[in-house]
């Protein structure tokens, strides 16, 4: 036979359609997915039917209205949905800026599927759970040394509820020290996670966003401004989502801290300093990190995940409880003090996630945490060199190396040919790549975000880097290929115009049925 | 800072070749890694190595995690009849099947377009929640019960501008400190009395804490104490008479058999979606879930993601995708409604293929059954001299043991429990030192009548030898 040509620069791809029904349209009166378990015949003679103790008052008259769907049926529908989504196992998955979409290890996903896990009761006594209370202690202590904190906990659920609960200590510590009321303004910065201010509000905090100066650094001047005896606490990212690490953060804390307020760090984009610098020395007193970014637990779809949050001793007795301590040879729950926000979420978090993250550190070391965030960054500053010879991108602000991220910019090309960014969001899925834009408000205009991590090669970064500049060549020439995208998705552009209007909106199956019924449906 | 000492490949980092790395430097333009770190000053320079235990090869971990693990006993290793808002129950194997699945596992914040089937999956499982609660809108999921609770709190003080709830006597008391800390400062609550010998919300104490500030009802149904609450539809007219809202938490799993709260009431229902296919994960299974009507005001106060089905330009494709994302903090930072971010996704799909499994009738026979094993273990203990069951309200599948006139504390009864091989109830007395030395034990379709009948033999030993003990005391 003669040799097949492979000459494609981007990857011939399409992404799977299955043209899947919603799964009530699958309904089939009769059919059954799984048995219920039924009650031994002993004990349906001693208590009879169970269900005729429930008051009238409370008992449900009609059965819910769920479809009824073989077991075969219901599989298949669920395995076409899991292939109509591009898991960043299936894709080089660096498009997602800010969330460090990194190679999850299958070892770990193999070794928390065992009843010694799964089938863990979180109220189990102390003896019959050391060995999950051990990875507890065993990353607390790994994580004091990656941060230079004191004492983590692993109770908050995602870097929101993290964020959430340095909130709630900022305003627990005031409180015990009669500054409560006085002290009611949080600061954060425009380049920051749109969390920072969301979760400081809900503690009932003022917000006061500094704006990055020309060069994209928080603008210490307007820091120096907003600092005042009303200042609770002050929180960043460094590097903020432009990847631009602020060198004089240690002024920003000093700052801060001579003010009265706390300084809270964000780390969602930690992974380029595993090893480099450490919020100690920058004068923190506290942090988190995302288990589910750098420390490559699964995303999940969103969640489960955890915010491991860490704080300097003088912060500890306000942490959420109960954290673990060692003994002894023994681990122990310790339930926290007076002084305690109490509780963020149930239980202890998610217990599965802690032993993920613990594995990979375990799988590392620290010489492997310091390669993660040397080649991170050394994989980032190729990528930027890269990107920048596109035409029609740029990258704001300072010029000069970026650590592990970068937000760009199409504003050139969206001027010269009107293709926004949103439109290279869907153009890229025919390429079957995932690419994201940045939070609101777009400070950048036009913007995208991408974080190769440590986990690609040059050739996975080649790739990405090829499908962006295909399309930049398309915006100039056949703008329309873009404006159109994706034609190789599963699906084609959503008409979504009905999201805004209440009127339209569809948020289940049954408002649907209800909102879009004929005259003729309602008769029936 | 420090360096590593020498290049060894790590099969997680592929661009370690030496080669690889002097290629991308020249392209870069700098002689080494360490030169993209110059703009961190020296003084914030870690310049040790880290103290962190040695690296293990995929071998080594596993086996290191393994004898980690080995030292834990589970549910599966001895009976448990612990509940208390992580519970036991059946996971068809279906529901691991598809949350283990490569996809989405790993698939994150994607759009409708390479991410269809996660939208379509997590409009479906909103779909499904929503004909077991009777409501046309549920969110994708939040963290767990406690924050849904907590975030219907707020969304009913921002839409009635009032800031306090009266909050039913029988929540469990961690749930609270969630609830409190999330709620406080702009907002106050107080508790409302149960009555201790039916476990029923007290209507007296209700109508004398409702004030023209109180913004929300909240009570649960079956209550933390197992009970099933009768009166939900004379709560509920109490909170609108006083124009209040009515929110009502509900184990998802009882849907089968109880009435949805929306038929008796409420306006915002919530609840954990861990019954419905997520294992117990030493607490990492939960997931929280929020119901409203399809009302304007309703929807534009949920913080959460919502989503939606559209049309496409292609004629018979749906689409999907965000509903109202504009209220949202990824939106509107501050000014938008509380906060989203990663919460419990595919546990929300998990919850979606279980209720599509089980379908209408599976969930009301599972009801079924889950009463009767409880009744049956209700049953039995009641018979044993020296335990008493306390709460006459029927309940659903926890009931409340008091072992008072065994003269033994729960803490001791557990602890013999224990001693057998037996994971007995969470310990009540000092959460509810009202119902005495009580435990709060759970039962439900995955409990062998064997096993029901293990727990009240060895609590039968255990009561005669404490009343003997009490005797010659």
């Amino acid at each position: 036979m003669k040799r097949i040509v492979r000459e494609h620069k981007v990857r011939n791809f399409h992404q799977a359609k299955w043209d899947e029904p919603v799964i009530f349209e699958l309904h089939k009166p009769g059919e059954r997915g799984v048995e219920a378990p039924k009650a031994e015949s002993a004990i349906e003679a001693a208590v009879g039917a169970g269900v005729s103790s429930i008051p009238d008052s409370m008992k449900r008259q009609q059965l819910p209205a769920l479809p009824e769907i073989g077991q075969a049926k219901v599989l298949r529908h669920y395995l076409r949905l899991s292939q109509e989504t591009l898991g960043s196992d299936f894709n080089v998955e660096i498009g997602q800026g800010t969330c460090t979409m990194k190679y999850i290890p299958r070892v770990n996903e193999m070794m928390i599927r065992t009843p010694k896990m799964m089938d863990l009761h979180p109220l189990q006594h102390e003896d019959d759970v050391q060995g999950i209370l051990e990875v507890y202690h065993s990353l607390d202590l790994a994580m004091r040394e990656i941060s230079g904190m004191d004492r983590f906990s692993f109770q908050p659920s995602s870097g929101t509820q993290a964020l959430l609960t340095m909130a709630s200590i900022v305003r627990a510590y005031h409180e015990s020290r009669g500054e409560g009321e006085q002290r009611n303004e949080i600061i954060t910065t425009m380049f920051s996670h749109p969390s920072q201010a969301a979760t400081a509000v809900v503690k009932g905090y003022k917000i006061i966003t500094v704006m990055p100066d020309a060069d994209g650094f928080p603008d210490i001047q307007q820091l120096k401004r907003a600092v005042s005896r009303r200042t609770a606490g002050f929180v960043v990212a460094n590097p903020e989502d432009t990847g631009i690490f602020n060198p004089r953060i240690r002024e920003f804390t000093d700052i801060v801290h001579a003010a009265g307020g706390i300084c809270y760090y964000d780390q969602a984009n930690a992974n380029g300093l595993l090893g480099v610098t450490r919020a100690k020395e920058a004068g923190f007193d506290m942090c988190f990190f995302n288990l589910h970014k750098t420390f490559a637990a699964p995303h999940m779809c969103g969640g489960p995940a955890t915010g491991a949050l860490g704080v300097v001793e003088a912060l500890a007795p306000f942490l959420p409880g109960p954290l673990v301590s060692r003994n002894g040879d023994r681990y122990e729950l310790e339930e926290p003090g007076d002084l305690s926000i109490g509780k963020v979420r149930s239980f202890h978090g998610v217990a599965q996630t802690v032993l993920r993250s613990y594995a990979w550190v375990r799988s590392l070391g620290a010489e492997g945490l310091l390669n993660v965030a040397r080649v991170a960054v050394l994989n980032n500053n190729y990528l930027y060199h890269k990107i920048l010879q596109i035409p029609g991108a740029s990258a704001p602000y300072i010029q000069g190396n970026r650590l592990e991220q970068v937000r760009y910019s199409w504003q050139k090309m969206t001027e010269d040919t009107g293709v926004t960014t949103e439109d290279v969001t869907r153009r890229m899925c025919d390429f079957g790549l995932h690419y994201w834009t940045s939070h609101h408000p777009y400070v950048v205009p036009q913007p995208f975000t991408l974080e190769p991590t440590e986990s690609y090669s040059k050739e996975d970064l080649d790739e990405y880097i090829q499908a962006l500049a295909q399309i930049s060549q398309e915006a100039y020439s056949q703008p329309e290929t873009v404006k159109n995208a994706p034609t190789r998705s599963t699906v084609h552009r959503i008409d979504d115009s009905s999201f805004d209007d209440p009127a339209e909106w569809c948020i289940t199956w049954r408002a649907y049925l209800k909102k879009t019924a004929t005259s003729q449906d309602r008769q029936q | 800072m420090a360096q590593p000492k020498q290049t060894v490949m790590h099969p997680y980092i592929p661009n370690m070749i030496p080669e690889v790395q002097r290629q991308m430097l020249d392209e870069i333009g700098v002689e080494r890694i360490e030169d993209l770190y110059r703009i961190i000053p020296d003084e914030l320079k870690l310049n040790e190595k880290m103290n962190l235990p040695p690296a293990l090869s995929e071998l080594e971990l596993r086996r290191h995690v393994q004898k980690l693990l080995n030292r834990n006993q589970s549910t599966q290793d001895m009976p448990s009849f612990l509940g208390a808002g992580c519970w036991p129950h059946f996971i068809p194997a279906i529901c691991d099947e598809i949350n283990q699945r490569s996809e989405f596992v790993t698939a994150y914040a994607g759009e409708p377009y390479e991410d269809h089937g996660r939208f379509q999956a997590l409009f479906e499982y909103q779909s499904l929640v929503a004909e077991l609660v009777d409501m046309d809108v549920v969110n994708v999921p939040t963290f767990d019960w406690a924050q849904a609770a907590s975030t219907s709190l707020r969304m009913a003080a921002r839409m009635t501008g009032r800031t306090e709830v009266l909050l039913a006597g029988t929540l469990d008391k961690d749930k609270l400190k969630i609830i409190v800390n999330y709620i406080t400062p702009d907002l106050t609550y107080q508790m409302v009395d149960f009555h201790h010998e039916s476990g029923e919300l007290s209507l007296q104490d209700l109508r004398g804490k409702m004030t023209g500030n109180t913004a929300a009802v909240y009570f649960e149904n079956p209550s933390f104490l197992g009970t099933i609450e009768p009166m939900g539809q004379q709560i509920a007219d109490i909170a609108h008479e006083a124009g209040a809202i009515c929110v009502v938490g509900v184990d998802p799993i009882s849907l089968g058999v109880l009435k949805p709260p929306s038929q008796y009431g409420a306006d915002i229902v919530c609840g954990d979606l861990q019954p419905l296919g997520m294992h117990m994960n030493y607490g990492g299974g939960q997931a929280g879930f929020i119901a409203t009507r399809d009302e304007e005001k309703y929807v534009m106060e949920y913080p959460s993601r919502l989503f939606g089905i559209a049309p496409t330009i292609v004629e018979g494709e749906y689409g999907f995708g965000d509903v109202a994302y504009d209220r949202t903090s990824f939106h509107d930072r501050e000014k938008g409604k509380e906060s989203v971010g990663t919460q419990t996704a595919l546990w929300g799909i998990t919850a979606g293929v279980y209720l599509a499994l089980l379908g209408p009738n599976g969930m009301g026979e599972l009801g079924q059954t889950i009463m009767q094993k409880s009744q049956y273990a209700a049953k039995l203990l009641g018979q044993i001299e020296g335990v008493t069951i306390r709460l006459q309200s029927p309940f659903f599948k926890e009931f409340v043991a008091d072992f008072t006139q065994s003269g033994l504390s729960a803490a001791d009864v557990l602890k013999q429990l224990r001693a057998a091989g037996i994971q007995g109830g969470r310990d009540l007395s000092s959460d509810f030192p009202e119902l005495g030395e009580s435990m709060l034990l759970c039962v439900t379709e995955v409990h062998a009548q064997e096993e029901i009948e293990q727990l009240a033999a060895a609590l039968e030993r255990i009561c005669s030898r404490g009343m003997e003990g009490a005797e010659c005391r």
